[in-house]
């Protein structure tokens, strides 16, 4: 018998031994916001910290992924060249595992404790509407790369001073797809199937169904699910009843794959349409050929022949083998616009950087030509992209 | 028409896996009075280990019968080893304490392994365990093949998993009823201090009593996960919660109550995300069964049992 307690005991022992690691790590966030002037410091030592947010695993891991990867990149070119102001830049990356609580929580470990110059991410708009007010009131400088939802940069009605993206918002990519389904797919009767809890989701449907019914289509039926579901064939019935000539799913790559998975198994054969969530490899390996088809709009193509794009192509080729998706091309723009605000700034707190930033007009991308516009928002092309023998191929582009 | 039906079989097919879930909680409630609050974890731990019997068997590239049937057995023998191990280490010790402190170490028993398959892989293994919070992808276990009656779709995914459920669940019943187990199962339910001074041995029967319940988990997981393929860390949270909700709608300790329990909920939110808004998909379903157990408080199949003070 005391065998078994001794046991039972070291068990308990290593479980509680696992508990103090994870609230040490989640220590920083009970912690009081470190008063703006704490923040502005110059970073420790000759080093400039950039500090990445992002969904480094769980359902969105490939956003985080190839987002870390483009930063690295530019980030790695600007320090053979010599680093900003004499400085070499480091890049401290940290997992939200896709979680905004554990967003918060990263942004603010970052802050305080790696006191890091610039904030970059996080790709999902939830997760840098948690991240937005600890940028704002430490006074670091926080830049969005893929965010689109137009609340990310907002405080109510005011523009967010710290808070910048690098990409175009959901107003404009809604009515890139309503118009790319009216004028191109030709149709009339749309259903929409939004996720419920997802800020981005349920944005992008809104300003869809606006301007599709502004050109005259109709919203036949207008279905929710939650991130995580695994079964999605009620709604997917129910809108199979009003038969769409299309369905407009704005998710995240994971739900998106099962949802077309199972809207084949119904035997539904109508196109599907989405926005940027849908840009991952992952999406084809779930999906396995259920969404050929389908169209989702994208802020950039690797297909695209113009020279910038196709040298970053073979640049990022070369450092990681695989051809980079949108994640990456903004991460590494997000990263640019970064160190060329750090360059002009009269110095390395976070007040001038953010005025350097604000201050960005024209900058070459790879993205696109990137301006800041009054609400720290860029204006930019979309494309559209349909997916072929389960790859994407380019459809269309769309200019503001 | 054609609507309803495929909302039927939707509805089915989503119910017979609460169902599954459910009798783990009936059963665990019936002989020891415990919420068993770590069970939809079971369940996410018998996905797991499915998908690692899975990769381990190469059922991605040569999927066969033979290895599907050793996959779904493989792991129902693992979640039931871990249900024994889970009653041994955290519950036995706590069996003459309040039923609070074995309820909050049951939700304690929750969180260890959620968060425990969160964890990034452990160095230097050659299976990447814990798995960690991204989602792992199911390979399906054989071709898939569609029917269409009558217009409604039919998969015999679908077909496969209804027979095994209702096969499990008959079996089960056959165990509780008709075999010397089962009495000794329901004589330690009934006053385990008595059944022990019978010549019962308790400890045996509530271990095994966790076997089964644990083992029924993994099969609703991996019927499950061979339709629905994702799989992750925390995909036990919401249809635990559903599955004990449906037991204790159908009368919680009654097996058949657990069963039809599950069918109704399933049906429930299938009819009320078809029909009505799907975003109350799980707020009107849960109402609904608010509803009923304002009328028969005991559950659907349930006796009142006069507390003993």
């Amino acid at each position: 018998m005391r065998i078994h307690r001794a046991l039972a005991v070291a068990a308990l022992a290593f479980a509680v031994v696992g508990c103090q690691q994870k609230k040490e790590e989640a220590a920083p966030a009970q912690a009081p916001a470190a008063t703006p002037q704490a923040a502005q410091a110059a970073p420790a030592g000759d080093k400039i910290v950039f500090g990445h947010v992002g969904s480094m695993s769980g359902n969105e891991a490939t956003f985080g992924d190839s987002t870390d990867k483009g930063i690295k990149l530019a980030v790695d070119e600007q320090n053979k060249k010599g680093g900003v102001k004499g400085k070499q830049i480091v890049v401290k990356t940290l997992d939200d595992q896709g979680k905004p609580e554990e967003a918060a929580v990263a942004a603010t470990r970052l802050v305080t404790q790696d006191h890091a110059t610039i904030l970059l991410g996080e790709v999902a708009s939830s997760r840098s509407l948690a991240m937005a007010p600890i940028a704002d009131s430490n006074q670091v400088p926080m830049i969005s790369p893929t965010s689109t939802n137009p609340k990310v940069t907002k405080d109510g009605d005011k523009t967010r001073p710290y808070v910048f993206r690098v990409c175009f918002i959901d107003p404009f990519q809604g009515t890139v797809m309503a118009k790319f389904a009216t004028e191109n797919l030709k149709v009339k009767n749309v259903a929409i199937l939004r996720d419920v809890g997802n800020d981005y989701s349920v944005g992008l449907a809104d300003f869809f169904a606006k301007k599709f019914q502004e050109l005259g289509g109709k919203i036949v039926s207008d279905q929710s699910y939650k991130a995580g579901d695994q079964d999605f064939k009620a709604q997917l019935t129910a809108i199979k009843g009003k038969n769409p000539q299309a369905i407009y799913v704005p998710g995240y790559y994971t739900d998106v794959a099962l949802i077309s998975r199972q809207a084949r198994e119904l035997g539904m054969k109508q196109p599907l349409m989405g926005g940027d969530g849908w840009d991952s490899s992952k999406l084809y390996e779930i999906a396995k050929g259920a969404l050929d088809g389908s169209y989702f709009s994208n802020h950039y193509t690797p297909e695209d022949p113009s020279p910038v794009i196709q040298e970053f192509v073979s640049k990022y080729k070369a450092a990681y083998g695989s051809v980079p998706d949108a994640l990456a091309t903004l991460g590494y723009d997000a990263a640019k616009v970064a160190i060329n605000a750090l360059e002009s700034a009269k110095d390395l707190t976070g007040p001038s950087i953010r005025d350097a930033i604000e201050q960005t007009k024209g900058f070459k991308g790879v993205s696109g030509v990137i301006t800041l516009d009054a609400d720290h928002n860029a204006v930019k092309s979309a494309v559209v992209l349909g997916i072929e023998k389960n790859n994407a191929k380019y459809a269309a582009t769309v200019n503001p | 028409m054609t609507e309803f039906l495929q909302h039927l079989v939707n509805g089915l097919s989503v119910g017979t896996i609460y169902a599954l879930i459910a009798l783990g909680y009936t059963m665990v409630y019936g002989v020891l009075k415990l919420i068993n609050f770590a069970h939809g974890d079971v369940y996410m731990v018998g996905a797991f280990s499915g998908l690692y019997l899975a990769r381990g068997l190469g059922v991605d590239e040569h999927p066969s019968l033979w290895k599907a049937l050793v996959v779904f057995v493989g792991s129902m023998v693992i979640c039931g080893a871990l249900g024994v191990i889970i009653e041994r280490f955290a519950y036995r010790p706590l069996r003459q304490r309040p039923r609070l402190t074995a309820l909050i170490t049951a939700i304690g028993v929750s969180f260890l392994l959620e968060y425990g398959f969160q964890l990034p892989p452990a160095i230097g293994s050659s299976v990447p365990f814990p798995p960690g919070p991204t989602p792992r992808f199911f390979p399906e276990p054989f071709p898939r093949v569609d029917f269409e009656p009558f217009g409604v779709h039919v998969s015999n995914y679908d077909m496969v998993s209804l027979a095994t459920a209702v096969a499990l669940m008959f079996a089960l019943q056959f165990v509780v009823y008709r075999t010397r187990f089962g009495t000794a199962m329901r004589a330690v339910s009934f006053d385990a201090g008595v059944a022990g001074l019978m010549g019962i041995n308790v400890n045996r029967v509530i271990a095994w009593t966790f076997a089964l319940g644990s083992g029924l988990a993994a099969a609703a997981a991996l019927l499950v996960a061979g339709s629905r393929p994702t799989i992750n860390p925390l995909m036990g949270l919401l249809p635990g919660i559903k599955a004990f909700v449906a037991a204790v709608f159908g009368g919680i300790g009654n097996v058949p109550g657990a069963m039809v329990g599950g069918l109704v909920l399933g049906l429930a939110e299938e009819f009320v995300a078809g029909y009505a808004l799907s975003s109350y998909r799980d707020g009107i379903a849960f109402a609904m069964l608010i509803l009923v157990l304002l009328v028969r408080p005991a559950g659907l199949f349930g006796r009142v049992r006069a507390e003993k003070v």
